[in-house]
This record gives C-alpha cells, structure tokens and sequence, in this order.
C-alpha cells in the first residue's frame, strides 16, 4: 500500500489513555453475562440454579409429551393466483409525500412482507432504507381502525353524510374551507380535487410539504413557468459540485445516488471514467462523506460560494464579501473543473433561497450540463411556502372557517404547531384524513381512517412524462377509506378512485399501451422533447453581509432513517444506526470539535462502551429545548445540525417516543436558523454502535488509493499480496505453505461470493433494512443497543481518516514504531478531526472458507457448506458464544433475549399485526441462540429448486441476497464464482479485490474491492 | 361380496320379480351408470330432475322422443318439454338418438325399482357374529367350571390320603427348620452383587428413560379425528383419482397444500351420496358418508336443493397431522416433482387410510438416512455439469443426495 492512513471510529480512540479502547481491545462482550440482579440474599446460587434447571428440564420433558393440535384452514374458494409458500410479486409506487419510487412488493399468501426497486421502471425506482421499512409501517397496531366524530366510531355511511351536510351548510354560507394536503403528483387526484373545488366552490386547495423544496421550485417557475424541479442524471457528469444539496439521501426527492456510482468506478485507460465530486457544505452529511474534496462553510458562505463559482465562470466579477483564502481555493478549483468537463458538469445546491437555486439552474445551462434535465422535471413537489404561510395568517384572522387535511400533520410539523392545534380546534369544520390518530387528528371533529399506500390505489406522475401506478397489494387490513374515494363521494360521484384512474388513463395518458399491462409493470412513459423556455435572463445575487455574531447557525436535516418522521412509530427505523455518526433510537445536535470545546461539551464512553453526551438547550426567541449533543467530525464550527422527524408523541408506544421535535425551529421552512446554544447538567444516554464491535485496532480493513496511483502504478503497490512470515521468510498468504487448513475443493457445484465495492457503497444503509425484512432480524430497543447486543445482520462501518488534512502527520505515522509510538502519534492527530475523510464499508458474515468460528463451536452448530455459505443451525446452537468470540469480524448476533411475543421488547414482533411481516422461509431465533448472516441461503436455493423444477441451469443474475438486492448503486455483486461467465467472477478476480484481515487465512467469500479517492490537492 | 349376497337375499325375498325383469334392471342400472349418471340421480335434483317415478309424470311414448330428441322438442314447442327447460336453466339434455326403445325401457325400470332395504341382511349378518362371540364365552365359562372342580377334587384326594395315612398309623414328620439366612439378606450384604444388581438398574432405566425421551415429539400413527370425515381410501383407493389432483401446490410449491374446498366441487357438484362400498363394523355406512358430503356442501355454501352456492361459506378447520417444527425446511416440490418421489414413500398407503395418519416419524435421521441412499436425477440438466464433475471425484456411477450436500445443516435449517 503506498499510504497507510490510521483509521479511528470516535474520539475516544484519540485519547491516550483510555481505558475502554484498551478493554474492548481486549474483549468482545464489554459487560459480563447478567446473572441474577438484587441483593446479595437474593443471589441466586450454584444449589439455585440446579434446583432450577432440574424443574425446568422435568417441566420441559411434561409439555413436551404432549403435541400442540396445529389446525390448518384452507381457503373455501382459492384464488388462482395464489399458491401457498409461492411469493406473488407486484409493482407499485410509493409517493407519501416524502418519498417517491416505483416499487415492487413481494408478498406471500396475500401479505406483503419486502419491497425492492422496481428496476425496469425508466427513472425513480431506487429504495432506501424508508422504503423498505415502510412495509412494517402497514402492520402498525397503532393505525387508526375505522372513520371517527369527535372520538366516537362511526360508519362511513354516516360519516359521509354529516361531512357532506357540513360542506353543503358552509357551502351555501360561503365560508371559507382550506384542503391542505400534501404533494400527490397524481394527475387523476388533481382531476377529483378539481371536481371536488366545483362543487364546493368555497374550498381552496393548499399543498403542504412537510420538508420545504420551495425556493427550488419558485426559482424554476421564475425561470421556466413551470413549478417543477430540476432532475439531474449524474451518470451523465464527471465534474459534480454540490453545495450543501445531500443528494445521496432525500434531496429533492432523491433517487439519485444510482445515477452517482455509475461514475465512480474508475477503468486504467481512462482518467474521466471516474467522476470528480466536490462538496461544500456544514453539517456532515451522506453525500459530503462521499465527496472527493469536502470543503466545510457555514451557510452564508456557502452562497457566496455558489455566487463566486457562477460568476468566476461567467467571466464576471465577484464583489462580495472575502471568502477567505480556504474557500477561495476550492472555488478556483470548482471553477477549473467545471470549465474542464465542460458538458460533463454540472452544479446543484440545497440552499434555500430562491436566487441562489436561480443561480443554480443559470450556471448548468450556461455550461449546458448532460446531466441537468429541464424537458422533464421532477413534479413530486409542490408546495409553496408563501401559500402556507398566507394561510396560517388567514386562521389566525377567522378568515377561515374549515379545514381538510389529507397526508399531512401539521400539528407536528409546524413551527408553531401548538398555535395551529388550537386554531384547528376552534373551526367550525376540521375533517382529517390520517392512518394514525396523530397530534392533527385529535384537534380534528372528524377523522377519515385512510389505508396505507399497500392497500391503496394512486396514479402519479413523478417526471413531466413520466407516469407511475399503484395497486393494492393486501385487502385493507381495517376498515378505511382513501381520500381520494371520500372525496369523490364528498363530490356526489359513483365513481370509485380506481374508476376514474382507469378513464382517466385511457382516455388522456396511454397511448399504445393497454391498462392492465401498464398495471402489471407499474409506470408508463411517454416522451416528449419540450424543453422550457427561459422567461427569466437575469440572476439576483445575494447581497448579505456574513455575520460574526455569537449566535450559531442551526442547520436542520433529515435523517437516513426517519426522514420527514412519518414512520417514526417504525421500530427498524428506529433502531437503524445513523449512517454517520451511528447513533440509533435519538437525534441529536452535532457540533463541530471547536465549538465542544469552548463550550465544555463532552462525549465520553462509560465502563461498558456506551456512548454518553452532555445535555445542551437550544434556543431562539420562540423556543427552547434541552438536546444532547454528539460531537462530530467535519461539522462547520459555529453551525450545529439536528435532525427533523423526531420528538413526535401521538399514536405511537412510547418506546418509539424520543428525541426533540426540531420542527419547532423550522421558522418560516428555513433550514438554517439562528440559535443559542448553552450547556446545561445533565448527560444523555446513547445508543450508539459507533465504539462497539471494533475490529480491533488492525489494519488491512479498509485499503485505499488515490485515482492516479490507480492509474499509474501497478496493483502491487496500491493493492499488494499480503505476506505472512513463514520461519522468518516474508511468504504470499495466498501460498499453500502457509495454510494450516486441508483445502477443500471448491470447484464443483456452486460457490458463492458477495463483492462489495466500497467506491460505490455510500453508506445509505437501504441493505440493512432489506436485511431485517427477510431474515426476521428482531429489533431489540435502546437499551440492549447500548449494551451493544444490536442484532443487524449487517452493519455498516463508519470509518473516519485523517488523511489530507495533516500531510505531515502521514510521514510521521508511516515511520510509527511500536505501539506506544502509535499511541502518542494518534493523539497528536485531534486536528485531523476538523474534517476527516470518510469510508463506509458494509460488514457481514464472512463466510470464511476457513472459518474461526467453526472449529470452537462444541456441538457442531456452525459449519461449513460446500456452497461457501457459514451455516448456522439455530436448534443446534446452545449458546456458548465461543464462535462470537473466535469470530475476527464481529459479525455474529446473539439472541440475549426471547424477542418475540415478549412484553419486554414490545415491538413489532410482539403483536399478531406487526408478525404479519415475518417471512414465513426463515426461522425466528429464540432466546439464548447464534445468529448472524446465512447469504440469504433461503434465496439461493429457491433459485436453485427453480432451476430443477424447470430441468436448466442456474442463469447468472438470479442468485441474489437481499443486501445485494437492494443495492441501487450495485455496490453488491452477488453470484456463483463457479460459474464462468458470472460477473462475480470477473469482480473477483479484478486488481482492486482483497479481503479483510486477509493475513489471518479466512479466506473469506466475502470480498472487497479497494476504494480509490479522486481527491484532488491544493 | 356383501353385494351377491344382497341379490341373493332379494330375489329370495321377492319372488314374484322375474329373473328376466332382473336382467332389465341390471342392464339399465348399467346404461343409467354410464350415460345419465353425470346429470342425474335417482333421488334427488343435479343438473338434471331426479329419475324416480319419471314413468308416472311423463308418457312412456313422450319420454322416447325426448331422450332420442329433446332438443327437437323443445324447437317445435312441446308445452311439457319447453316446461322441463325453462326449469332448469335452459340446459339442453344430451340426445341419445342411438337408443333402442327396449334400452330406455331398461333404463326406465332401473329408475322405477326400489332395492329392498338391506336391514335383514345386516340383521342377519350380526347375529352370527354374536354367535359365534358367545360360543367363545361359553367354551371359556365351561372350561373355568371344569378346572376349579378338578382344584376342589385334588384337595379333596388329599385330605383322603392324610385321612387313610393318619388311620394306619403313618406319621408324617415335619422337615426340620434350618436356620438359614434369606436370600434377600444374602443379596443385599453381597457388595458384589449389589454393585451389578445397581448399575444393571441404572442402564436399564436409563435406557428406557431415553427411549422414552426419543419418541416426545414423534407423532407416527397420529391420527386425529378430522370435522369432515375424509376417507383417503375411497378417494385415492377405490377412485384412483391421483394424489396431486387434490395437492396441486406439492408440485410448485414447499407446501402440499390443504385442497380448498372449490377442489372437492370439481366432483362434489355431481355426487352428492356416496354408493360405494361400507363399512358395516366401523360404522361407515353409505347415509355417514353422505352425511360427511353434506358437511362439505354447507361448509362450502352449496345448496343442493337448488344447485346454487348461496356464498354463505364456513372454512374447515382441519386438523394438521403432518407437523414439522419451525427450524425445519421442508419442499414439497424439491421431493415430489423435482425427485418424482411417490407420494408414499413417506406418506405410506394412503389409498388404502380410512382415517389420514402420520405414517413416517418425520425425525431427523429418518431424513438423513433417506439422502444417503437417494440418488439424485442426473439427467435433470441442473445436475448434469455437477454430476460428471463430482461422480469422477469420487469414482462413483450414481451421486447421492448427501455426497451433492444434501445432508449439510443450512439445507433444511435456515
């Protein structure tokens, strides 16, 4: 390797004498096995136990005598389709006003259970880890049951008619009603909406989006006349400057990060093969610890930055304020690459002002950008804050007399909610169309229970052109009505929603394609070239000075996991690491190392490893709330982040209440806010994974390099053979010699290998939540979490460099010797900490050919498969945990704990609705059992018991595990190494493959491909 | 059998029926059997009007034409044959232009003639049965009276003999009493012994303890009374009908499937009673199953009387014999079509079941020894690259199951 970078997962490990880092280097399980709690009379005894285990084997040996009588109810009338233990696939599309795909959903005997992109869909057909989850939100015990008045049931026939009678009474009033609802981008909603204002003339119809894309969108109609936003196909660029957009999370709707890792894998020949990504930015987002170069600024800078590059290009003069010679250095290099790439560029910018995103849209047409779309837009937004705003202060006058609200919460996601609630409660009228009794529906008279979007039918249209489908795929589980079919009854139609979608695209959307065909694939796509016209020539530029106050810039977000915190009542949200700082089950304000140290926050591991913060409040003139603060690397001194989505409190248990509600900062839909930040007493308990589980402290788990050695020198330089010594003899850990294992031969049958290619992983952790969906991985609550008994079969490091920063600091590590020399060298690297860069790599089972785990098991309960797989049987298992410990790579879970139908983990798996997603192919552990990664050995071989039934051979392509499934950036190549034509094959045997921890000798089947950085130096 | 006996005791009990008139009934039962059956019954209503007494509401010259040419009758206008029609749905008889009038004649004395009710028969066949249980008793009850006599007389001799020893002067001395130890006393101080007597007891029990542990959880013979009595033996026995009619899902699919009840009216629409063999001694008679149909068709919602479902339908909660526990994959299909293994192999003579039993103990080893001996398919083209390799690799003809991995833990345990 020619650079060798030291990797450290958190502060802690920068400390000189820390204690925990030294103890977990020393064990794997940082608390001793619970025995027994209370007093010392009450400890139980080695008598006890006996006593115990002796009635426990004679009551065991009792019931056991008598089978359970199983009963089996067949249907009366089977459908056709359905064919008990055959997995019926159906495409679909989400649109819940946060997120927008195509989607296929896998169900079994008439229940949905995984969801994965719909990837013959032409555009918007990625999943995230939202997406997946969301199938879990459906089997939510805390979903509303039927149609509401006052609290009290009703039966819609009922409800209908007093709701009808009340639109007519205000009707005839002429007072005014407002249908505040979120963005659908269904044309057959608009049409019923439309309908529904004609014959009720006095309602007015607002959209709301919960996370504001206003400006964006008010800079495109300035521009272009059309409320739209701009779509980019990053595919089509090698130059990407982003200024503070977090494209690889929910940025305009996202769906973007597969269009990026296109460009990331570099070829030998060509230097352009891999894109060029710079980002500015404040918090530390997804997309910045992906980027290339990462440049740190606070938000004013930022458009100023944005300013300079347009103008710089434009061959114009900056005239703004100084940037300062570190931002003027990535400017001019923005600049220079931009001008470079010239089509192959292209600019985008979260900020939110309308000029800046006018600036935007004028510098990719000015280099005419490949990857900027403007024919067809994205329509997913449309919201207008203005509009909202207007009608908040309508309420506040008595302006209005109604309201209907339909996919949205206001009363939890806006800043003054508390004063909406009560406005809502003095109307006249308020109708809420809600899956949940949430804060908006308890304010409301009337409440219309609606299905979730799996027992919905939609028709949407995401792209101008680009038109999508939905279908049920469950009978409504309760008793609930869409708003679009209420609506329409609202209307006096007898019609049905999925009636007038039907016309609605026969007569005006289809053309050559037939109904049920569009249905069957889910979407429909027509092109046609009318790109826009300009009606706008000139841009604003921001004229605001950069403040220097004491006052910290607040940058709101929203996180991988919860997003806008519709699902926040989902416990694998919950419960999924943030991708970043790795925290579950909070949020939290993260402010930079400088700012933590002027104001004595502190992060500190306790006895056990876990995580503990101090408390902060967080204050504007409006607001104040007590928040705990994580300390995190890459943030803009004097800018904090915290994340929207928590902190909500209806309808849901009151595990899943937690965090703060940031929306209360959320004024006037800004996401960067001025605040006041004081320390206050106290500390908060996390759950964070981030110090669990670490590998150690070895090297050879990430290896790197930059584009040009990549280029330019050989694979033994930046990817080496790793060498062990052999009686002093430096030999290849590939020889025969060395291995103190009988190969077995592999050749003959299948062999599997999983890739994963950490130069286009982004971390975005979509295969963790496809993970728990089809192996049934329980959710085990915050406070296992922090004694990290976590259960994800998959995780995925967070690994911080220090890197670029310290130039210095390499030379000085490459000529570390001895440990404590190391020791003392990494605490001089706090520094490198102000704004590291960052790897993601997704760790898994092994599936080690020759696996440590394997020979320490005592009952034979972990082997090995011919097909490469690590088996493990869990009935075999009896818990001694030798393998966990034996296991190099952390990868193994164990079931500390029954956690299903246990009232002490009361999650999903603990009610008859939330284990309706269990997938009936894979077992539930119980308690005191080994888990970990099986290859999704439940996948493959129903690959191969197709392939049998049909006499063929297995095709390449169709072996999948759910990890590599859901990986829209293809990071994951999944396949039989074996097969000679398979692209594992090839993948595998490229220059940038190596294994983890290779000098060991696992051998793993589980293979890396080395990350290559296109950072460019100054 | 039970049959010949029954026309024997019938044309006993009625002589006044001819032996030709006999032979007119049978022809026409075999006519009816083969060319009316699929839309009529004797009894009752099916896609066509029941049969019996048909002679009484229609001329025997009205009913040639119409079996010959009902449809032509309908076309002219005849009042009773359009009557017939519109009653029932305006479904057109088959014509049967082929018959002679002497065949319908059968055919219409079949529907005319009454069986003689067999309770005689039944009668007559219990009391020999309890007969010949008495006999036995009584053999038992006389030898018993014969054996205490002889105990009596014995005693009686003796104290004769100790009579007459006792009158001439014989003393019978007592055998003097040595003092012994008991065994019992001599066993227990032998260390030795008792050291064997205990292990023996401990391996003894132990192994008895472990055999009863083996069989918990091992339901071989489980039998449980289903709420529709579903005979496997009339169904797959005597009608032949083909396991995978009923359990179509065991060719795609990991589960055999239960059939859904639509499946039982594929046939069920058309045989509303059951004709077939009884069994008199396990109270199988033909009304219990007939009465057994009749709980399919209100469990299905069939109102026979009008050939219609009334969609008023009660899901039948089976009982699962075949229980494997939940860490166990099991696929039908990979058994069933992929292996073409017969059904029976593990299922056992289900034609031949009354009442459905688990018929193999369904036990890990049971399976293993079962993969150890099976070969797989090779000309299946999935096995085929796999086969040549492996089969060279270890100079084998034929590949087992195991020796392509099918013994490994993660086959059947994920």
């Amino acid at each position: 390797m020619g650079k060798k970078n030291i990797y450290w997962k958190g502060f802690e490990e920068l400390n000189k004498n820390s204690e925990i880092v030294e103890k977990l280097e020393q064990n794997e399980f940082v608390e001793k096995i619970p025995v027994g709690e209370g007093d010392k009379d009450n400890n139980p005894n080695r008598r006890d136990f006996l006593k115990y285990a002796g009635f426990s084997t004679a009551a065991a040996a009792i019931v056991g005598c008598e089978g359970p009588v199983i009963k089996s109810v067949p249907y009366v009338v089977q459908p056709d389709r359905i064919i008990p233990g055959i997995a019926n696939y159906y495409a679909t599309t989400i649109a819940d006003g946060f997120d927008f795909s195509s989607i296929l959903v896998k169900t079994r005997e008439g229940r949905p259970i995984f969801i994965k992109g719909n990837k013959d869909a032409n555009s918007m057909n990625c999943t995230n880890a939202r997406i997946n989850a969301s199938v879990l939100s459906m089997y939510d015990i805390y979903r509303l049951q039927g149609p509401k008045v006052e609290g009290q049931n009703i039966s819609w026939n009922d409800f209908n008619l007093s709701v009808i009678s009340e639109l007519e009474r205000l009707s005839s009033q002429n007072k005014k009603v407002v249908l505040l609802t979120q963005s659908f981008a269904s044309p057959t909603t608009e049409k019923i909406i439309s309908e529904f204002i004609q014959k009720y003339p006095n309602v007015q119809h607002v959209i709301y989006d919960s996370i504001s894309n206003s400006s964006a969108l008010d800079a495109f109609e300035n521009s272009y006349g059309q409320r739209a936003l701009a779509d980019y196909d990053f595919s089509l660029s090698n130059t990407i400057i982003s200024i503070d957009a977090d494209f690889m999370s929910d940025w305009q709707g996202g769906n973007y990060s597969s269009g990026w890792s296109k460009n990331r894998v570099p070829n030998k020949e060509n230097e352009y093969s891999m894109s060029y990504h710079l980002q500015f930015e404040s918090n530390m987002t997804l997309t910045g610890a992906n980027a290339d170069n990462r440049v740190m600024a606070n938000p004013s800078e930022l458009r100023y930055v944005l300013q300079s590059i347009y103008l710089n290009l434009t061959n114009q003069k900056y005239s703004g304020p100084a940037l300062g010679p570190y931002l003027d250095r990535y400017v001019k290099l923005a600049v220079e690459s931009i001008k470079k790439s010239g089509k192959k560029a292209v600019v985008i910018s979260g900020l939110d002002d309308v000029d800046s995103q006018e600036i935007v849209l004028m510098i990719n047409e000015f280099i005419n950008s490949d990857a900027f779309d403007i024919s067809s837009p994205r329509l997913i937004y449309q919201g207008s804050d203005s509009e909202l705003l207007n009608t908040i202060s309508e309420l506040k006058s008595g302006n209005i007399s109604g309201i209907i609200t339909a996919g949205v919460n206001p009363g939890y996601t806006l800043p003054n909610a508390e004063e909406f609630l009560n406005l809502v409660n003095k109307l006249e009228f308020s109708l809420c169309f809600s899956m949940k009794e949430d804060e908006t529906a308890n304010s409301c008279k009337y409440v219309a229970a609606t299905p979730h979007y799996l027992e919905s039918w939609g028709d949407y249209e995401f792209k101008t052109g680009h038109y999508y489908l939905s279908q049920p795929t469950i009978k409504p589980l309760f008793d609930t009505n869409q708003f679009q079919d209420v609506i329409l009854t609202l209307s006096g139609s007898n019609n049905n929603f999925y009636d007038e979608i039907k016309n609605n695209w026969r007569s005006n959307i289809l053309k050559g394609k037939t109904w049920g065909k569009s249905l069957q694939d889910g979407f429909y796509y027509s092109y046609e070239n009318n790109i826009p016209r300009r009606i706008k020539t000139s841009a604003n530029l921001v004229n605001l000075p950069i403040q220097n106050t004491d006052e910290l810039d607040l940058i709101l977000y929203t996180k991988v996991g919860l997003g806008d915190g519709q699902q926040s009542s989902n416990p694998w949200l919950q419960e999924f690491p943030d991708p970043i700082t790795r925290v579950t089950w909070d949020n939290y304000l993260t402010v930079s190392y400088k700012d933590a140290e002027r104001l004595g926050l502190k992060n500190y591991n306790v006895s056990n490893g876990a995580l503990n913060g101090s408390y902060v409040n967080v204050s504007n003139e409006k607001n104040s709330i007590k928040v705990p603060v994580i300390i995190q690397p890459g943030q803009t001194p004097g800018t904090v982040g915290l994340a929207l989505g928590y902190g909500k409190t209806q309808a849901m248990s009151e595990h899943m209440n937690i965090g703060v509600n940031a929306y209360k900062f959320y004024n006037d839909f800004k996401k960067t806010q001025k605040v006041n930040i004081s320390k206050i007493k106290g500390d908060h308990e996390f759950a964070c994974i981030q110090l669990h589980n670490t590998m150690m402290g070895r090297d050879e788990i990430i290896k790197e390099t930059t584009l040009e050695e990549f280029i330019e020198k050989d694979k033994s330089i930046w990817n080496p053979t790793v060498m062990v010594s052999k009686n002093h003899i430096e030999t290849k850990v590939t020889s025969k010699e060395v291995d103190i294992w009988r190969e077995f031969d592999r050749s003959t049958g299948h062999h599997f290998n999983l890739s994963i290619d950490l130069n286009k992983c982004n971390g975005c952790g979509a295969c963790v939540i496809a993970c728990h969906a089809e192996n049934n991985v329980p959710v085990v609550g915050k406070e296992e979490v922090r004694k990290s008994r976590d259960m994800h079969w998959i995780r995925i490091d967070r690994y911080y460099s220090s890197q670029d920063t310290i130039q210095g600091d390499v030379e000085a590590k490459d000529s570390t010797k001895g440990f404590s020399e190391y020791k003392s060298t990494s605490s001089n690297l706090e520094k490198a900490s102000a704004n590291p860069q960052v790897v993601f790599q997704p760790v898994s089972c092994m599936h080690c050919n020759h696996a440590p785990c394997e020979t320490v098991c005592p009952v034979a309960a972990t082997s090995h498969g011919r097909q490469g797989q690590n088996q493990m049987a869990y009935n075999r298992c009896v818990g001694t945990r030798y393998c966990a410990n034996n296991c190099p790579y952390k990868v193994r879970r164990f079931n500390w704990f029954q956690y299903s139908q246990n009232d002490e983990f009361d999650y999903n798996m603990n009610n008859d609705l939330g284990r309706m997603v269990i997938n009936p192919d894979v077992n539930v552990r119980s308690r005191g059992v080994m888990e970990k990664c099986s290859l999704c050995i439940q996948m493959t071989q129903k690959t191969i018991l197709d392939a049998k039934k049909e006499g063929r051979r297995v095709k390449d392509g169709e072996f999948k595990t759910a990890c590599s499934e859901s990986c829209d950036d293809n990071a994951m190549v999944f396949g039989d190494i074996n097969d000679k034509e398979s692209e594992i094959l090839k993948v595998k045997d490229g220059d940038r493959t190596y294994r983890v921890l290779e000098s060991i000798g696992t051998k793993p089947n589980v293979i890396y491909q080395v990350k290559i950085r296109n950072t460019k130096k100054i | 059998m039970l049959h010949l006996k029954r026309i024997l005791l019938v044309t006993l009990l009625f002589p006044s029926l001819g032996l030709s008139q006999e032979a007119d009934i049978q022809a026409g039962k075999a006519l009816f059997n083969s060319n009316c059956a699929a839309c009529h019954q004797l009894n009752r209503k099916a896609v066509g009007p029941a049969l019996r007494g048909v002679t009484e509401k229609y001329d025997k010259e009205w009913l040639y034409s119409w079996i010959k040419n009902g449809t032509q009758m309908i076309k002219d206008g005849d009042p009773q044959a359009v009557a017939i029609w519109e009653e029932y749905n305006r479904a057109v008889m088959t014509n049967y232009p082929q018959f002679s009038n002497e065949q319908i004649d059968n055919i219409l004395a079949y529907t005319n003639y009454t069986p003689p009710a067999p309770a005689p028969a039944v009668a007559t066949a219990e009391t020999v049965s309890q007969g010949s249980d008495i006999s036995v008793n009584i053999i038992l009850a006389v030898s018993i009276v014969i054996f205490t006599i002889l105990i009596v007389m014995l005693f009686l001799v003796q104290r004769t003999l100790i009579k007459i020893a006792n009158a001439s002067g014989v003393k019978i001395e007592p055998e003097p009493k040595r003092n012994i130890r008991p065994l019992w006393k001599a066993v227990v101080e032998n260390q030795f012994i008792m050291f064997v007597l205990v292990i023996g007891f401990l391996l003894s029990s132990a192994y008895f303890t472990y055999g009863y542990l083996m069989q918990i959880g091992i339901d071989q013979g489980y039998a449980p009374i289903q709420p529709i009595h579903y005979s496997h033996k009339i169904h797959a026995g005597a009608n032949q009908i083909e396991c995978k009619y009923c359990h179509s899902s065991a060719r795609v699919s990991k589960h055999s499937g239960i059939p859904s009840l639509n499946v039982c009216m594929n046939c069920h629409e058309y045989i509303g009673e059951y004709n077939g063999e009884e069994d008199l001694e396990n109270g199988y008679t033909k009304d219990f199953y007939t009465n057994e149909i009749k709980k399919l068709y209100n469990a299905v919602g069939w109102d026979e009387e009008n050939q219609v479902y009334t969609g008023n339908t009660q899901p039948v909660k089976w009982i699962r014999i075949h229980n494997l526990p939940d860490f166990v994959y099991f696929n039908h299909a990979q058994h069933a079509q992929v292996a073409q293994i017969e059904c029976q192999t593990c299922h056992g003579p289900v034609e031949e079941m009354e009442i459905m039993y688990q018929y193999s103990p369904l036990t890990m080893g049971w399976c293993i020894d079962c993969h150890r001996e099976s070969n797989v398919d090779k000309d299946n083209e999935y096995y085929q690259k796999v086969h040549e390799e492996l089969s060279k690799k270890y100079g084998v003809e034929q590949l087992t199951v195991a020796q392509l991995g099918g013994i490994e833990c993660a086959k059947c345990h994920y």
